[in-house]
């Protein structure tokens, strides 16, 4: 499968301690499997179906994902800065599809 | 006479008769085409699943919908709770459920003390006007919720692509 796109929004340093605003975008079609074709054949369902986003490995944010979130998932969350290091998101779903991103964040 | 009369109301009948049938045939794969969705009773059961038969109170959760969307397709959805976020005292987790879409699960998370803010905000597909409900579960085994009622002018999940 064909590498998703992804928009990940981290601010690049923070302060120790403080709270830090977390936004990660996929590009992905998020195909309900309840649409039918113009054939009247039913579509099926190709969906992300989790989402971990972990603080130098440590899980801080984890998403269980239903087909009524829309296309394109795009979550905010918030985390506090604790060490520099780097933070990573993982998406997983249907057919097999799983993505990565990175990001790395220094914190003062 | 009399007979040319009966043949023209009979086949008036007839014609009437047909057009009732055609009508009630065509409200019936109206129906019929339309899928099942998810109904309160789905979206009781699913909260049952998720509380474990507790009692999940009104409070220390607000969710933020609009009460009038245009599109259904993407509708901001932004779930926060109240919580001092301690390690000792904090959110497990977070769900948002509906009422009418196929199904009534929309997205489950879990959080940590470490959170820093015990909020998230994500698009939803909404399949109806319906009521959009959200819990949440603290460390200390309680449920809160909070519900919005949502009307919508155009349906998402059901309709097919052009």
């Amino acid at each position: 499968m064909a590498a998703a796109r992804t928009l990940i929004n981290v601010p690049p340093k923070a302060k120790r301690g403080d709270v830090i605003t977390i936004r990660a975008l996929i590009s992905h079609v998020m195909e309900n499997g309840f649409r039918h074709n113009n054939m009247g054949e039913p579509i099926p369902r190709d969906i992300i179906t989790s989402f971990v986003c972990s603080y130098n490995d440590e899980p801080i944010f984890e998403a269980t994902l239903y087909p009524a979130i829309s296309a394109n998932p795009f979550l905010t969350f918030y985390t506090v800065a604790t060490d520099s290091g780097t933070i990573t998101f993982k998406w997983s779903g249907d057919n097999g599809f799983a993505q990565e991103a990175t990001a790395k964040i220094t914190v003062e | 006479m009399r007979d040319k009369l009966n043949v023209a109301t009979a086949s008036r009948r007839t014609v009437l008769a047909g057009i009732g049938a055609s009508l009630g045939a065509g409200l019936g794969s109206l129906i019929v085409v339309r899928p099942a969705g998810a109904t309160p009773q789905a979206m009781a059961a699913a909260i049952r699943q998720i509380t474990g038969g507790a009692e999940a109170k009104p409070g220390r959760i607000k969710l933020d919908v609009p009460p009038l969307v245009e599109n259904g397709n993407s509708v901001t959805t932004t779930v926060r709770v109240e919580s001092p976020l301690t390690p000792t005292d904090f959110v497990k987790a977070i769900h948002v459920l509906t009422e009418k879409n196929p199904q009534p699960n929309v997205i489950s998370v879990k959080m940590s003390p470490r959170a820093g803010k015990a909020e998230f905000q994500t698009r939803i597909r909404l399949a109806d006007s319906q009521q959009v409900v959200a819990i949440c579960e603290m460390s200390d085994g309680s449920f809160w919720s909070d519900k919005v009622d949502v009307i919508l002018t155009l349906s998402a999940c059901l309709e097919d692509p052009v």
